[in-house]
């Protein structure tokens, strides 16, 4: 028999999961996770680069507002995460883990871009660009509806299947510039650059003011869908319990297939805004990894539209900021990745803290006796 | 090591643990002695389990202090339980299923020297031989009955060499005759000088078996008390707090029509094997029906079968439906179709917050699974929903912060108000209830018995699966036993006793063995 262990042994510390919290005291933790985050790149900006923190960081801001091109520039990059990021909340929520937002974006984008190219000098602007959309859309829907009946009728991994998707999507939109680009660059150039066909026009003399006013519709009519409609109380509880859901009849698998429709086509208008009212042309990377991003943004948010403006900003803020220090510093871009991940990673550890509370064994005895 | 007689096998000392702001165990203190068994008894979340699991070393303790044979210990896992030769089996059994039991009897020990799977199989045989087990080392545990595999839990910590067993809810999924054997066992080992702790809420298993029995009532430790000088309702009052009637009313069926024919109805499972075997039998209006039988003998599937959640191989289900006098076969039907035709059937599953409702939901959003659909609009409609709530958390007494509270926060009891709460208000006429009072305290448990009884003088057919057969007698009109998918026998609620009961729910039919 082995020796009894000690009593000194006792841990030091209890983790204990909190009931809940006041809103202020969670926001508190938030910003206080902020400034630490703050503190810990100021140490390594100063570390590895040896330069001044406070100049850094206003090098930050000033990437994203410095000038009046500049903030355009910002709220045009946060509605195109917010588009792709309300694209993705409603098949999260219904636990259905859409990583193809990238490919559904692309496919989108090449629809527009088919339009544009071939059809682009024989059509009125306005129907032109009415094509374009519900091509886009319906594209978008394709990629999305694919994933979804295997799942619903198969079971397949939703995950492993949207992200192959991408890869066909990529491989798509290579092809389709290899056919258009007679010199073999990789590189489309702006199409109707002359005539302005399929562009969406400038509104207010703002070139992305139209993107940005669709996107904030988007934002209020899916937090309604999700907290109001049927179809957003059906697709909850799916992915809340899919047993509660056939339970109380509700057909599973056409939820599963109308939700990724959904999302599917908002995926492929995001393809068309980039295309039609951003770029004018495409390459592989339209929807430039925010497929991906869309996801933290979403999950931050806790699949909340209206917070996801919050939580868009701030990582499309960090983005052009880390993008700008790289810059005007010198710096290694890897520099600004590192401090981007530092500040995610205390947004979201510090969720830890708000779900749970630590106490020293000590401490908390004293409490008890109180 | 021999045991000293006059050292208590485990002392506990104001032993406190807290979840959150849930108060578990408020200073308990406890002796069991080696040589005897003591009952624990309490109702559900009375704190019975987080404290069993903080002397075998699941839990650790945020105050106060457990002594071993006299001596002050500190156990923070459950190897560190074993070192002190405690083992507990517990309530959800942890083996592996294609392994054999001497297998699984071994698993996890790092013996010293070359692995022999024999000399594990005759200390089996040994042990087995001691006191009184029926086992064969080398059956696999996916062949085994859910009482073969408990004695497999047992003989894996008496291999460890455990002196103090703790046993928690033992005879939860257990026949009567069952749990006599392990009685049986169990006094035996306690011959030997072990010392037993038994977790449990039934009192006639404790007044029966056990020397001494403490009684723990929402955390605190209200008293212990020898068994010899107590009974029934006294145990029921210090585990309860106060005086309460165990009488559950019985009214005679009115005017009782057939609503519900079931017929030779069989389902198979993903794996082909036979869930229901050519099962018939009625339900009807303003009786109790209940349904005995083993933990998985095709309870689950037969109501699930009739709420349309189950795909019928054969058979038929008939609906005999009271306004329009048609008769609708309720086969292949999803259970939208079976609402369209008009019948009024609720369902109170097992799985409450895994089907009956969604945890992370608020109490009105729950309430609007049944009703969501009502009406054109595409939008939601929460007034009726949050004023039925309102209603059942009145009427029921729900203990909830408020409406909009989550209901995986809210205690089983309470959870399950909630969900009978909605599925009466539906106004059926087909009630089914599975295992309907799993979990609850005594208050909350008549509580539903008589909701149960209310829907039955009203003209509902009420189905109800039990697994505690004296009150399936108490409040049954007819009872129905399943035994491996087969009805064995419907008795009369009034004349049956439980032995008979019993036989039936362990009756295999000579020669009608499916392949």
């Amino acid at each position: 028999m082995s020796k009894p262990v000690k009593a000194a042994k006792e841990p030091l510390f209890h983790i204990a999961k909190r009931n809940s919290m006041i809103w202020w005291k969670a926001w508190l933790i938030r910003g206080i996770a902020i400034v630490a985050a703050l503190i810990v790149c100021a140490l390594i900006i100063v570390l590895l680069t040896k330069q001044n923190p406070i100049e850094v960081y206003g090098a930050m801001i000033k990437g994203s507002f410095g000038s009046e091109r500049k903030m355009w520039t910002l709220f045009q990059n946060i509605a195109m995460l917010l588009c792709i990021s309300l694209a993705v909340t409603p098949a999260f929520k219904m636990k259905f883990w859409n990583l193809g937002a990238e490919g559904q974006v692309l496919i989108g984008g090449l629809c527009s871009m088919v339009c544009m190219f071939n059809i682009g000098d024989r059509l009125p602007n306005a129907l032109l660009i009415l094509i374009m959309l519900v091509a886009s859309i319906l594209g978008g829907i394709i990629w999305g509806i694919i994933p979804a009946v295997f799942k619903a009728k198969w079971n397949t991994n939703e995950s492993l299947f949207t992200l192959m998707m991408n890869y066909i999507a990529i491989q798509l939109v290579s092809f389709a510039i290899m056919v258009w680009v007679p010199s073999g660059s990789s590189v489309m150039g702006l199409v109707n650059a002359s005539t302005n066909a399929g562009w969406l026009p400038d509104l207010f003399g703002q070139k992305y003011l139209i993107n940005i006013l669709i996107v904030a519709f988007l934002t209020v009519a899916m937090y309604i869908y999700l907290r109001s409609s049927k179809h957003g109380y059906e697709l909850a509880v799916v992915g809340e319990s899919e047993n509660t859901a056939r339970y109380i009849g509700i057909d599973v698998k056409k939820v599963i297939i109308r939700t990724m429709i959904l999302s599917g086509a908002i995926c492929g208008l995001a393809g068309f805004l980039l295309v039609s009212g951003t770029n004018h042309t495409i390459s592989k990377d339209l929807a430039g990894g925010n497929g991906f991003t869309a996801i933290m943004v979403s999950w931050l948010a806790k699949f909340n539209p209206i917070l996801m403006i919050i939580t868009s900003f701030l990582i499309a803020f960090l983005q052009r900021g880390a993008g700008e220090i790289a810059t005007s510093f010198n710096l290694n871009t890897s520099v600004a990745d590192i401090l981007t991940g530092v500040i995610i990673f205390f947004i979201i550890g510090c969720e830890f803290f708000i779900n749970y509370q630590v106490k020293s064994t000590r401490s908390m005895n004293k409490e008890e006796k109180k | 090591m021999k045991t000293d007689m006059s050292v208590p096998a485990i002392e506990l000392k104001n032993i406190s643990k807290t979840f959150g702001t849930i108060v578990a165990n408020d200073h308990v203190c406890l002796t069991v002695n080696n040589g005897e068994i003591l009952s624990i008894l309490g109702e559900n979340g009375s704190g019975k389990t987080t404290l069993m699991n903080m002397i075998s070393g699941i839990y650790f303790p945020d105050d106060g202090q457990i002594f071993i044979n006299g001596e002050e210990v500190v156990i923070r896992s459950p190897k560190d339980a074993f070192d002190h030769k405690i083992g507990m089996i517990h309530q959800h059994f942890k083996l592996v299923d294609i392994f054999s039991a001497a297998q699984n009897i071994v698993l996890g020990l790092d013996e010293k020297g070359k692995f022999n799977l024999k000399q594990v199989e005759s200390k089996v045989a040994e042990i087995s031989a001691k006191y009184g087990f029926e086992i064969d080392p080398t059956k696999k545990i996916y062949e085994m009955s859910v009482s073969e595999k408990q004695t497999v839990e047992i003989i894996k910590v008496l291999y460890r060499g455990a002196n103090i067993l703790i046993l928690d809810e033992p005879t939860a999924v257990l026949t009567p005759q069952e749990t006599q054997k392990l009685f049986a066992i169990l006094r035996r080992m306690k011959e030997d000088g072990k010392a037993i702790v038994i977790i449990t809420h039934k009192l006639h298993e404790v007044l029966s078996l056990s020397d001494r029995v403490s009684v723990l009532r929402k955390g605190k430790y209200i008293g212990t008390v020898n068994t010899a000088e107590t009974n029934e309702a006294e145990l029921t009052e210090m585990m309860v707090g106060k005086k309460i009637s165990l009488d559950i009313e019985r009214s005679e069926p009115k005017n009782s029509v057939d609503r519900l024919v079931v017929k030779n109805l069989s389902c198979v499972n993903r794996d082909g094997v036979k869930m229901l075997d050519n099962v018939s039998f009625t339900a009807k209006s303003g009786e109790i029906l209940g349904i005995a039988g083993i933990a998985g003998s095709g309870q689950r599937e037969l109501l699930e079968a009739i709420a349309g959640l189950q795909h019928i191989h054969e058979g038929e289900i008939i609906y005999n439906n009271p306004k329009t006098g048609s008769q609708d076969n309720l086969k292949d039907k999803t259970p939208l179709q079976i609402r369209e035709l008009g019948v009024r059937l609720s369902f109170v599953p097992e799985d409450r917050l895994g089907m009956g409702l969604v945890g992370n939901m608020d109490i009105i959003d729950n309430m609007m699974l049944r009703s969501y659909r009502k009406g054109k609009s595409v939008f939601l409609e929460r007034k009726a929903p949050k004023d039925l709530a309102e209603r059942i958390i009145d009427q029921l007494e729900v203990v909830t912060p408020s409406a909009t509270t989550p209901v995986r926060r809210l205690s089983g009891g309470n959870v399950q108000k909630v969900l009978v709460g909605r599925e009466i208000a539906a106004a059926p006429t087909v009630l089914m209830a599975a295992y309907p009072v799993r979990g609850l305290d005594i208050n909350s448990s008549y509580m539903i018995y008589n909701l149960l009884n209310k829907q039955k003088e009203n003209g509902v057919a009420v189905i109800f699966v039990g697994e505690d057969l004296d009150v399936l007698i108490e409040l049954c009109d007819r009872i129905l036993v399943i035994g491996s998918g087969k009805i064995t026998g419907i008795v009369d609620g009034r004349t049956a006793d439980k032995s008979e009961i019993g036989l039936l729910m362990t009756k295999t039919d000579g020669g009608a063995e499916n392949e």
